[in-house]
């Protein structure tokens, strides 16, 4: 079971890449990151929506949905658009892989999804679209450690 | 945004003080593009000290422009990123061929 968790579906317009990495942040607050993996997951979570609205839908009009769970102390995010697909999984995840360098877009999506998160999966139908399935653990904070001292009679 | 021209250096200086990301850059583009065929700059000049985010489309925006500058035989410059910023610049190299100024950084 979870501990928690949430669904948030929007439309895939630019103005929503803001929307969706802030809500999402506020999600993930609950596990009291550090500012630092705050910001893993927001970068994370734009280049996810990002890619569905200009690769997947390619700028037409279509539903982005976002799924939220907390497990423990890990945050999983499920980010799916039923766009055109990526026809070469493999090849997509590649540095600097782009099929839109005209638009001026640099191929790093993927690795700076790969670098700020523990995991990422990406599941995808040519045709039916993309799934991006991201997990990072939170780290105990040091007034974690605190109390688990203090419980231990440590102190 | 906020970009201002210095006659006397050529300097084309250009303040960000949105998040960078895809929806923000197209804007920034338009705006930088424009100041660099009207004034024709020897450099320009990002001034990242209000940038509190930046995905991958920064990192885009930032070749075009530095593409741009050098067609024209100028250069670019980055000064005051923060760590998080940076971080995603070296992922991608441009600090290889950009130079990037952190403010706390004694070079
Ligand atoms: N949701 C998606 N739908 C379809 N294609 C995608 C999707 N996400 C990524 N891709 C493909 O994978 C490539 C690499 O993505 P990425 O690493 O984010 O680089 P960029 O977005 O700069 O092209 C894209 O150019 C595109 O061809
Ligand atoms: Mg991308």
């Amino acid at each position: 079971m979870y501990d928690n968790e949430m669904r948030l579906e929007f439309l895939s317009k630019s103005s929503n890449e803001a929307f969706a990495r802030i809500t999402v942040a506020a999600f993930a607050a609950q596990l009291d990151p550090t500012i630092e993996e705050l910001a893993d997951i927001k970068t994370a979570v734009s280049e996810a929506v990002t890619n569905s609205i200009i690769h997947g839908y390619e700028n037409m009009e279509g539903i982005i949905k976002i799924k939220g769970r907390i497990i423990k102390n890990t945050v999983e995010l499920e980010i799916s658009d039923t766009g055109k697909g990526i026809e070469n999984v493999e090849l997509a995840r590649k540095p600097l892989y782009t099929t839109k360098a005209n638009l001026e877009r640099s191929g790093m999506g993927f690795t700076i999804m790969e670098s700020f998160m523990d995991e990422v999966e990406i599941d995808s139908v040519l045709g039916l679209g993309t799934k991006v399935i991201m997990r990072k653990k939170i780290k105990k904070h040091i007034e974690d450690l605190d109390e688990i001292l203090s419980v231990g009679g440590v102190c | 945004m906020n970009i201002n021209y210095e006659k006397k250096d050529k300097l084309l200086i250009v303040e960000i003080t949105e998040e960078i990301d895809h929806h923000a850059v197209e804007k920034i583009r338009r705006k930088v593009d424009d100041g660099i065929t009207r004034y024709m700059p020897r450099k320009t000049i990002f001034d990242f000290s209000r940038v509190t985010f930046m995905d991958s489309a920064g990192i885009g925006m930032i070749i075009g422009r530095y593409k741009m500058m050098k067609l024209i035989g100028g250069s670019l410059e980055i000064v005051n990123i923060s760590s998080t910023v940076k971080r995603i610049l070296e992922m991608s190299g441009i600090n290889k061929i950009i130079p990037l100024e952190g403010k706390k950084e004694v070079v």
